[in-house]
């Protein structure tokens, strides 16, 4: 008798998993993409998500503990993929794991990859968040960009997913981006605001090193804007969304009241997540694993890549620089001790604020979030 | 062992501009005397240490014995001395070069001679050695070894007409150079039976065997057991073993006898005292005299040199420490500063030893240093009436307490190609040069004589004389000696407070130039702060220059995506490492390489 009741405890009290799919395909690389992504053949493709299906299979051990509560398609372009794929991989996530009924399912979705058929079979598959990258509304911008796509493209992308029912969609921009003025970021703000999309995620252009615009700008910073342009757009995002009614709850992400994303908090709250595919990283327990990011050797099943076992120093510095980044700060709970004097400090350096008992990021220290984070690693 | 015959000795070495070929071709008579095959050879044997090959100079001077058979049936030993091809390490030279009997002279057969050619030569002339030419590069497209040959005869007035037309690299003709040093270059003499005198020409410390003397016997015959002294450090040892030198090997013989060339090892725990230049005689029958030339070797350039982490110095005292058992002109005393904290004020014999003990400290002894600005030894007369030698800028005495100051200056020669000659003349004037003449070597090329305060030739002379002669110009100078001069003392003030180790000994027309330079190389080089940070220049407490690093804006990390944290917390990592190259100063962290920044002024 006993033994049972645990067993319907254990069912009860499964844990909350939240799955990243990783599509490592793309039309074309992007001048500024460090992502692992390129393009491939269709056979590539299709060969891709027949390991993918493997691997989920595989890990459908899992299953006994966990249930999942989010399943994120990142890639890449995983809107590029047929329909048909992501609804087999739908089909075995579903096969093989719990899925909660209430579960956040996003997929990227870049406009010029979008129509009506693959909505509808998305919507089937039971996708309720599109993630749709358009960067700028300025067809220049886009260009230099190197995307695909224009601004009448998505606008029409765009309409065509709320006909076809989508309820949740999320529009990525970009800002700081090389001869981009504080104006021009504004028209963009206001163009994608008032179409009204229940979540926007803006970050600011990094060069990062080994992309076609680190060989262009890497030596030019004088061709991106400055600093102070910079700060700028990040004030005007914040002002023109809080005044549409977008909350800021992530250092780049503002969601209308109800629609932060799910899965993105689960990173910063240190929720457990196993992704798949090449490159894909997963949290179990206390154990970081990347997924190998060699398409070859993916293919042919060698899946493991790295696997790092946290400390519980890891485990503490992860739990500041990854829980700060949400506005609501973090509860320093145990930790206060350890990082008195670092809260001290920053707190008289107006970087850090103490709300109900939370730490969170001031606007200055938002600002400045990297210097902030990297404070809280120990020596 | 069967004694050796004099006759069938000869000591020699390579002399040569940089770049001529003097490594190349000591590779080739290594090669061609059998000592080591083709296949064995590592691209040039002498350049041993790392920092060598890859620089492609000769820092320390290296000997080589390998045995010849001559076209005349005789087997002949041959010593050769490779010897360090830098003005930095002239005084080793000069010793090299009175251990040998004759020197080869490589000239470049399209280049032909240059300014280090002529100061070598004179040298060795000097040594009263007899100077043997090699025209070497005769491969290259361009060479040209009538002209060479002539501008030889001409500018040296040496003869030159049978001299080999070789390519050390292809080892063209390199046969002939063998069968010249037999007859060109003469046999040792000396006495075996006289009192012993050995002449030092270098040191290396070996932890097991403890000195490892290099030397020349002139007189007499050492072996095991010998009682020897070192006359000029008084030093004393008995000799534990005696030999002779393989390629980057030491092989133990019987005795050394006049005329020979080897080493010698005796228990001997401390480099200094066996000083190159020394003499070493038998203490139970010691020579009359020492043999000539001895001097001590003076620092020129002086700098402070900092571990990046405080808690490294211990670590870099045993490093210096363990450097200067082979390097005798490395100085170092403790100093202590209050931007950098514990460290040591180094004296080098110029800049290129300098890089080189700041790169050994570096690789062989996995330091993180913190460099000051290199400066050389002012005097400082007080008007009390006493002088001092003057190492360290923050040691300047007040201003009132001053008389006057003296600076060293150099006499330097540069040989340039005609079209070049305003362009150099404006840089010697723009570093405060007094012109002393000029002779033309041949119609196209001229020797350029200068006055220079050696002060403005240490840091980046050469390379702007490169520059503006679009490379064509030679230089070499020696020491000449103290003169007066207008100097003061540039601080620089970060965030209002003064650093230290930033402060530098300026000639007073400079100040305001240098200065405004610095505060604008700063500004560069000190990343944004969280608040705005003033860099001012200051002379006796005036302000002369001001720069300011803006506040910090903006600072925030590219997307973190698909959960990739580990990567995430690489960054911040790596921004965590980048503060720990840093030096925090007051409220202000400044990266270590600004502590270099005045040595960069010019380049623009």
């Amino acid at each position: 008798m006993r033994v049972v009741s645990k067993c319907i405890i254990l069912h009860y009290m499964k844990r909350e998993l939240e799955l990243y799919i990783h599509i490592p395909f793309c039309a074309r690389k992007c001048g500024y993409c460090d992502f692992l992504s390129a393009p491939a053949e269709k056979s590539v493709q299709a060969a891709y998500v027949q390991r993918l299906c493997r691997e989920i299979e595989e890990a459908s051990g899992l299953a006994q503990v966990y249930e999942v509560s989010t399943v994120f398609f990142g890639g890449g372009t995983p809107s590029l993929l047929d329909a048909g794929h992501i609804r087999r991989i739908m089909g075995t996530i579903k096969d093989y794991y719990p899925v909660r009924a209430d579960a956040e399912i996003t997929l990227e979705a870049n406009p010029g990859t979008i129509d009506q058929e693959k909505l509808e079979i998305w919507r089937e598959a039971r996708i309720n968040r599109l993630s749709m990258g358009l960067q700028s509304a300025d067809n220049r911008e886009l260009k230099l960009l190197g995307r695909i796509h224009t601004w009448e493209e998505f606008l029409d992308n765009y309409r065509l997913a709320r006909a076809a029912g989508f309820r949740n969609i999320n529009v990525d921009l970009m800002s700081a981006l090389p001869g981009q003025t504080c104006g021009g970021w504004k028209d963009t703000l206001l163009k994608v605001v008032d179409l009204g999309p229940e979540h926007v995620s803006a970050y600011s252009l990094i060069v990062e090193e080994g992309t076609p615009f680190y060989v262009r700008y890497g030596e030019h910073p004088e061709l991106l804007p400055t600093e102070e342009e910079d700060r700028q757009m990040y004030e005007d995002t914040r002002a023109i969304l809080g005044r549409y009614g977008y909350e800021r709850y992530e250092i780049s992400n503002y969601a209308r009241p109800g629609y932060a994303c799910r899965h993105n908090l689960g990173y910063w709250n240190r929720t457990e997540y196993k992704g798949f595919g090449l490159g894909a990283a997963s949290l179990l327990g206390n154990v970081r694993t990347t997924n190998q990011s060699d398409l070859n050797k993916y293919l042919d099943g060698q899946y493991e890549g790295s696997r790092e076992e946290l400390s519980e120093q890891a485990v503490r510095e992860e739990y500041f620089f990854l829980g700060l980044r949400k506005m609501e700060g973090v509860d320093p709970g145990p930790y206060r001790g350890y990082y008195e004097k670092l809260l001290e400090k920053l707190t008289r350096q107006g970087l850090i604020v103490e709300r109900n008992g939370r730490i969170c990021l001031t606007d200055r220290g938002i600002d400045v979030s990297n210097y902030v984070l990297a404070q809280f690693l120990d020596d | 062992m069967a004694t050796i015959d004099q006759s069938k000795i000869r000591n020699f070495c390579i002399v040569a501009h940089i770049d001529h070929g003097k490594s190349t071709l000591a590779d080739r008579i290594i090669e061609k005397t059998g000592l080591l095959t083709s296949r064995e050879m590592q691209s040039q044997v002498l350049d041993n240490m790392d920092l060598e090959r890859e620089r492609g100079i000769t820092i320390k001077a290296q000997t080589v014995r390998t045995i010849y058979k001559a076209k005349d049936g005789e087997e002949y030993i041959f010593n050769l001395i490779d010897t360090p091809g830098h003005v930095d390490f002239n005084y080793e030279v000069s010793r090299s070069l009175a251990a040998c009997d004759g020197a080869i002279l490589v000239v470049d057969a399209a280049q032909g001679i240059e300014a280090q050619t002529l100061a070598n030569v004179y040298l060795a002339l000097d040594h009263d050695l007899d100077v043997m030419p090699v025209i070497n590069k005769i491969d290259l497209p361009s060479a040209d070894p009538d002209r060479v040959i002539e501008e030889i005869e001409d500018v040296i007035g040496i003869e030159a007409h049978d001299a080999p037309r070789i390519s050390a690299k292809t080892g063209e003709n390199v046969d002939e150079v063998l069968e010249q040093i037999i007859t060109k270059i003469p046999a040792p003499t000396g006495d075996p039976e006289a009192p012993l005198q050995a002449l030092i020409f270098d040191s290396v410390y070996d932890s097991y065997k403890g000195v490892i003397i290099f030397c020349r016997i002139k007189e007499g015959t050492v072996r095991k057991g010998t009682p020897i002294r070192m006359m000029a450090t008084g030093a004393d040892a008995e000799v534990v073993e005696v030999g002779y030198f393989g390629a980057g090997q030491f092989i133990p013989c019987e005795e050394l006898s006049a005329g020979m060339v080897g080493y010698i090892t005796g228990s001997i725990k401390n480099v200094k005292d066996t000083r190159v230049g020394d003499t070493v005689t038998d203490r139970s029958n010691p020579c009359a005299e020492p043999l000539p030339g001895y001097k001590k070797v003076q620092s020129m350039v002086y700098c402070g040199l900092y571990p990046a982490d405080g808690a490294k110095y211990p670590d870099l005292r045993d490093a210096l420490e363990k450097l200067q058992l082979n390097d005798a002109a490395l100085q170092f005393e403790p100093e202590t500063s209050i931007a950098l904290g514990f460290g040591f004020r180094c004296g080098f014999l110029g800049l290129l030893h300098l890089e080189i003990v700041q790169e050994r400290l570096e690789r062989e002894y996995n330091l993180d240093l913190v460099t000051t600005a290199p400066g050389v030894i002012y005097r400082v007369y007080k008007t009390n009436g006493d002088m001092i030698e003057l190492t360290n800028p923050s040691n300047l005495p007040d201003p009132s307490e001053i008389d006057y100051m003296e600076e060293p200056v150099v006499s330097a020669e540069i040989m340039v190609t005609t079209e070049f000659i305003g362009s150099i003349m404006e840089l010697c004037q723009e570093r405060r040069g007094v012109y002393l003449g000029m002779e033309y070597i041949e119609e196209t090329r001229a020797l350029l004589k200068y006055e220079l305060p050696l002060n403005e030739i240490i840091y980046d002379f050469f390379d702007a004389l490169k520059s503006r002669s679009r490379g064509y110009a030679s230089f070499d100078y020696e020491f000449k000696g103290y003169v007066q001069s207008n100097l003061v003392k540039l601080d620089i003030l970060i965030n209002k407070e003064e650093v230290d180790a930033l402060s530098f000994i300026v000639h007073g027309d400079s100040a305001y130039d240098r200065g405004r330079k610095m505060c604008e190389k700063l500004k560069d080089e000190i990343p944004r702060h969280l608040f705005e940070i003033p860099i001012q220049a200051a002379v006796g407490g005036k302000i002369i220059a001001r720069e300011t690093v803006k506040a910090m804006r903006k600072d925030v990390l590219a997307k973190c995506y698909g959960g990739d944290i580990t990567r995430k917390r690489k960054l911040l990592e790596k921004q965590k490492e980048g503060k720990k190259r840093m030096r925090q100063i007051g409220n202000v962290e400044i990266p270590q390489k600004a502590f270099m920044s005045v040595l960069k002024l010019d380049n623009k």
